[in-house]
């Protein structure tokens, strides 16, 4: 356990308390687009760009296109074009180096009718170890998240499994075609207090209890018996020794 | 059955009343201290030779009696926090004090000795200006409020107004003061900057304008600091540009001009940029002021002047003098000047006011404290002796909110800290081994030189251990054949150590003041003191435990980060925290705004911890830095990960250090400031230990937790308050990844929110603006019945999901802050810690709030030990663990583990400071206070003598036997 703290720390450790900052994060110096994006009739589409370098350094390429059908829940899907020969070896070596797979989406609102409205600025990304997507051969899970009112806040890219052992993928096919499950998560609605059923619970024992006329009887009318023994064991107890308790000091 | 329902109930009672604390466990490790703040106004009682009482008003809106022989609190109001409660003016009349409180709202009268309320006054509206007493034919007998536009005149006994009258031209004219000499008129000054003063005449019966006249002044610009009245009506104004003293007899009718007097006539000169103060006395508000006055014309230059038949006179120079201040005893008014004597020292004389000579025989020295500030106020307590002479007491407030109160001939009566009430952030540090125990810990930090040194020393080292036991035996002996009371030991810096349990430590706290305190956890008593002068209010206040005790011979170390709220400039100060004394380790300088910081677990060859600074262009600067440390940073870059919140744009966003301490962006989550704001991020703490990773089910099977030590909890509020749409919204964020692990909205909610995160759970509490009252949910994270990956967590290798359970309750009280306790190994039972705004800190089990509690009991929830849900929270008056110990304005709770599991260390701060131990899950691993040593060792030795007895006749039986 300890050991899986430690690790856990050393891997990754944040401080506690954020000191708030005010200067404004610089942008990533990717190419724009927006234009090159085929909108669908019933819905519309999003770019969904990635990056993997040698450098480290992110330039943003066009992975594939998010359509989203408006109006039906997780009406989400994913069109995305096949790894060049290119981007294949360069997937292989960024994972040889342990580099960083990077996604990224604009910042959109998913509600069709708030699609003419002013889009907001910038893109929301998130990353996965490049070696762990190499190894898993392409197989990621990729979750957008939304706020109340439909805008997308957070993207987050998970591979399958999600670990680094160092196998290396001999075979070219199967870093060819992504493999992608891609969903929408809206904020869940946290429960309030449930009085309601509780009352109702509530109600139900009373009734049962006065279908019982045994029950009816008052506790100490049925054990009366049963304290006046315990009352008179506790008095002959208590006179024959001190109270016990934190009563006194001993020191 | 019936057995078993009474023997449960007795046993439920027994249970419930341990909980609490036994009457006779009062003090006996729990300590409350209390505050009042800066003083603003503070008032002796004058009115009996006797009397102890010193009345005080401070900024932190306290009302209160001290007394003036011990420094103990008589009694204390707390009023409200902010400008509602704010203390406009102290007035006292014998035994009465009348307070004006929230800029002008409130008249109140007390009754000093008790501090009951003898009546309160509601007053019209309009800002505060200036009160005063008035008297008429040698009594006092009324109240004067002057407000922007109007004055009102109440009763003194009954606190009914005689009249109100408002003010004439007062949307040009500025009215500040009120003047009144006792014969039957209130006078009223105003001025109209840079041209001339106002002054109306009242008649005290009816509230007439007796006469109005204004007097041209066209170099005035604050009627309230440059003026004062003095010697029967007469208006003395003091001006920097012109360096001249003006005058006018207020009542006189012909005056239609002030009257000039160049200081240079009488040899003085006001120090350049600095505003000179007039400070004028008037003893008995029925009669009029005296003649006699100060004037300060440079931060260390006092003068007493006197004005006699139209002639302004100087009766003493004081140069240099840092504070002077009148005061009256029956007919005689002194003035009580402090000077400084050298650089530590200062004297404080007594000169009688109307001639400026020396009392023979009453210096007082006062000397300064080395770590503390500059004496900033002074006030005295004359008295007559019983030869008629003049006697007197001074309290002494400095810069660091010290308050000192002195008798001649510099003795300290009494001192109080009133830094500490408002103190910003504190940490407990453990406290440093004995000698002979480091004797035996440094042995194994040296080099080894060879097997017999070796032995040689361990020997030694063992000798001095059983010396030490043999003195401590002694004395244990020693000090039982005493009465209990006389046993007391002193706390002080040298006899500090570590007892067996580790239940002292030093608490480290940090004042808003830039004051820092080290206080003995055990007794309350302050051990060290350390005052940082050029700390701007509203600084934020950072410390981090970068050492601890554990690394004998390097003394531990803490750093503070100052940052200033403004310019977001930071500056780190390095101390070590048992002796307060600055460290002198080099710390970088910090050229540009620190945006986060953060402790790794990465150590230097000194066993420091490495904190990191992130700047505001997102470089990395390390301390310490040394190469060893750079070397390491270099190694373990590519695992250092961060995260900064910018809730001004509603982003957080993801940093990777680099080999050149550089960093990268590796994820950013952005939401909309147009629908909701982030209010607060917290992580978990970095010293919480989880016992165990899953919980058992009824059925044998195993529930994991989630247990990811880099998940954020952010909580936002909707920028829309109506009640039907505002909502509460919950984030938990992997730190590392940026991931979304859960999103809930709680809907018809609002702040303020009150949280803690610990191990896989979260609780928050907010206020349900619906059905208007205050909810309480719990967030509890699972793994599932399987682990990923038991043996180690990694955020980035971590693909599924958590199950998420969550449940909410009515808690039927408002609450001011919210914490968990915290023990060593994480065994014991988790409780809320819950600050109550009455002053109360309730203890609730963490197994109420359990999203499991099923709805209906089933033979598996009952395995588990769960409760059945039921909407309301009890409050039992058990589970208040300061019992009638209310801590005014709670505003934080820390807890600390000590060495014993069961026992957590609390201390919570506010107005007032309480520290007390709390027992979660009992006192498992302590024997009772009360627990019988002698019964069990007379059984002990009973049975062994009786087996000696009994195995000596067995013998013999069977010698017998064998004869037989």
């Amino acid at each position: 356990m300890a050991t899986i703290r430690v690790f856990s720390l050393i891997l990754s450790v944040l401080s506690i308390i954020t000191l708030l900052w005010t200067q404004s994060g610089e942008c990533n110096n990717g190419r724009r687009l927006g234009d090159a994006v085929d909108t669908d009739f019933s819905g519309f589409s999003v770019p969904l760009e990635h990056s993997f370098e040698i450098d480290d350094v992110p330039r943003f390429r066009l992975r594939g296109a998010l359509q989203f059908r408006g109006g039906r829940e997780n009406g989400v899907y994913l069109a995305q074009n096949q790894l060049s020969e290119k981007d294949r070896n360069t997937m292989k070596d960024v994972a040889a180096v342990d580099g960083l797979y990077r996604i990224r989406v604009p910042r959109v609102s998913l509600q069709v009718d708030r699609q003419t409205e002013k889009q907001s600025e910038g893109y929301i990304t998130a990353f996965v170890r490049a070696c762990s997507l190499v190894e898993s051969h392409l197989s990621d899970v990729i979750t957008l998240h939304t706020d109340v009112s439909g805008n997308v806040i957070g993207i987050s890219i998970v591979t399958i499994p999600g670990s680094c052992r160092g196998i290396e993928v001999e075979d070219e096919v199967d870093l060819e075609v992504f493999n992608t499950t891609i969903s929408v998560v809206a904020p869940v609605t946290a429960p309030v207090p449930e009085t309601a059923p509780y009352i109702e619970r509530m109600d139900q024992e009373m009734e049962k209890k006065g279908k019982n006329p045994q029950e009816q009887k008052s506790f100490f009318a049925k054990y009366w018996y049963l304290i006046l023994g315990g009352a008179v064991f506790l008095m002959a107890t208590s006179s024959a020794q001190a109270p016990p308790g934190g009563a006194r000091e001993q020191s | 059955m019936a057995w078993l329902v009474v023997r449960l109930a007795i046993s439920l009672s027994l249970l419930y009343t341990a909980s609490a604390v036994f009457e006779d466990q009062v003090g006996k490790f729990d300590w409350r201290e209390q505050f009042i703040g800066k003083v603003r106004f503070a008032l002796f009682d004058t009115h009996s030779q006797a009397s102890k009482k010193l009345l005080v008003a401070t900024d932190k809106n306290v009302f209160a009696s001290l007394n003036s022989r011990t420094g103990d609190l008589f009694w204390r109001h707390v009023d409200k926090t902010g400008p509602e409660g704010h203390i406009d003016a102290l007035l006292m009349y014998g035994q009465d004090a009348v307070v004006v409180v929230g800029n002008g709202r409130l008249l109140r009268s007390w009754e000093t000795t008790v501090g009951g309320l003898k009546w309160e006054a509601v007053l019209d509206t309009g800002s505060f200006q200036a009160a005063a007493l008035i008297g008429v034919q040698d009594f006092v007998k009324y109240v004067a409020v002057l407000k922007k536009s109007a004055i009102s005149l109440h009763d003194l006994s009954s606190g009914s107004q005689i009249w109100v009258e408002n003010l004439p031209d007062s949307d040009t004219v500025q009215y500040q003061t009120i003047y009144s000499g006792g014969n039957g008129l209130v006078f009223v000054l105003g001025f109209v900057p840079s041209s001339h003063i106002v002054i109306v005449e009242y008649k005290i019966e009816d509230g007439e304008i007796m006469k109005k006249k204004s007097v041209e002044a066209a170099w005035m610009s604050s009627l309230e600091n440059s003026c004062a009245v003095i010697s029967s009506g007469n208006l003395l104004c003091v001006d920097q540009t012109t360096q001249s003293l003006y005058t006018l007899p207020l009542q006189s009718a012909e005056h239609t001009e002030m009257r000039q007097i160049h200081l240079q006539t009488l040899d003085l000169e006001v120090a350049s940029g600095f505003q000179p103060v007039l400070t004028s006395t008037q003893p008995n508000p029925a009669q009029p002021p005296l003649a006699e006055f100060f004037l300060q014309l440079s931060p260390d230059h006092h003068i007493l002047l006197q004005l006699k038949d139209d002639l302004i006179a100087p009766l003493r120079d004081f140069n240099p003098s840092y504070l002077a201040a009148f005061a009256t005893s029956g007919e005689k008014t002194v003035a009580a000047v402090m000077t400084p004597k050298n650089d530590t020292a200062c004297s404080i004389n007594l000169f009688s006011a109307d001639t400026g000579r020396r009392h023979l025989d009453t210096t007082i020295i006062y000397h300064m404290d080395p770590n503390g500030g500059k004496p900033n106020r002074l006030y005295v307590h004359a008295f007559l002796k019983k030869d008629d002479s003049v006697g007197y007491r001074v309290m002494v407030q400095t810069e660091d909110l010290t308050l000192t109160f002195l008798q001649q001939p510099g003795r300290v009566v009494w001192m109080r800290e009133e830094a500490l009430a408002d103190v910003v952030t504190m940490e407990m540090v453990d406290l440093p081994l004995t000698g002979t125990q480091a004797e035996l810990e440094g042995e194994f930090g040296k080099k080894a030189d060879g097997l017999l040194p070796m032995v040689l020393k361990r020997l030694s080292s063992q000798f001095i251990l059983l010396q030490a036991w043999m003195a401590h035996l002694w004395k244990l002996f020693y000090d039982a054949r005493k009465p209990r009371s006389s046993v007391k030991n002193e706390v002080t810096i040298d006899t500090l150590s570590r007892d067996e349990f580790n239940l002292q430590k030093m608490m480290v706290m940090v004042t808003a003041s830039g004051k820092l305190f080290g206080i003995d956890s055990k007794s309350g008593t302050v051990l060290w003191k350390q005052y940082l002068e050029d700390i701007k209010p509203d600084s934020i206040f950072k410390l981090i435990v970068q050492r601890t005790t554990a690394h004998f011979p390097h003394p531990p170390q803490c750093t503070l980060l100052i940052k200033d709220k403004d310019t977001g400039l930071g500056s780190l100060y390095v101390f070590n925290p048992i002796f307060g004394k600055k460290s002198h380790i080099s710390v970088p300088a910090l050229p540009r705004p620190v945006l986060q910081t953060l402790l790794l677990p990465v150590i230097d060859q000194d066993y420091a911890k490495v904190l990191l600074l992130i700047d505001d262009q997102y470089k990395v600067t390390a301390f310490p830095s040394t190469k060893n440390v750079l070397q390491q940073l270099q190694d373990t870059a590519s695992s250092v990960f961060f995260y900064l919140v910018d809730s001004s744009q509603g982003k957080l966003s993801g940093f990777r250090l680099r080999m050149d301490l550089s960093t990268e962006l590796i994820w950013e989550v952005v939401i909309p400031t147009e629908v909701q704001k982030i209010v607060a991020v917290k992580g978990k703490r970095a010293n919480e230990h989880v016992h165990s990773q899953g919980r058992v089910m009824g059925d044998r099977s195993v529930l994991y937790k989630y247990l990811n030590p880099n998940l954020l909890a952010v909580i936002t509020e909707s920028t829309d308050i109506h009640q039907e749409r505002s909502f509460v919204g919950i984030f938990l964020i992997d730190g590392v990844t940026g991931r979304i692990v859960h999103e809930a909205v709680q809907r018809k909610a609002r702040g303020p929110v009150h949280f803690v995160h610990s191990e896989n759970w979260l609780v928050y509490v907010y206020w349900n603006s619906k059905f208007r009252r205050n909810e309480f949910s719990v967030l509890e994270l699972f793994e599932g019945a399987e682990l990923y990956n038991s043996t180690v967590f990694s955020s980035l290798d971590r693909p599924h999901p958590p199950q998420v359970l969550q449940q909410s309750y009515i808690f039927p009280a408002p609450i001011s802050t919210l914490e968990a306790t915290l023990t060593e190994k994480g065994i014991t039972s988790r409780h809320l810690l819950v600050g109550l705004p009455s002053g109360s800190i309730l203890s609730l089990p963490k197994m109420f709030l359990d999203p499991r509690r099923p709805e209906l009991i089933s033979e598996q929830s009952r395995e588990e030990n769960l409760i059945p849900y039921a909407p309301e929270m009890p409050i039992r008056t058990e589970w208040f663990i300061n019992y009638n110990q209310t801590v005014s304005r709670v505003r934080g709770i820390y807890t600390a583990p000590s060495g014993l599991e069961s026992t957590c260390l609390v201390v919570v701060y506010g107005l007032d400071i309480y520290q007390t131990r709390v027992f979660p899950s009992k006192q498992f691993d302590v024997l009772k206070d009360d627990y019988d040593y002698v019964l069990i060792s007379s059984v002990l030795f009973g049975l062994f003598f009786a087996t000696m007895i009994s195995k000596r006749l067995a013998e013999v039986k069977l010698l017998n036997r064998a004869w037989r």
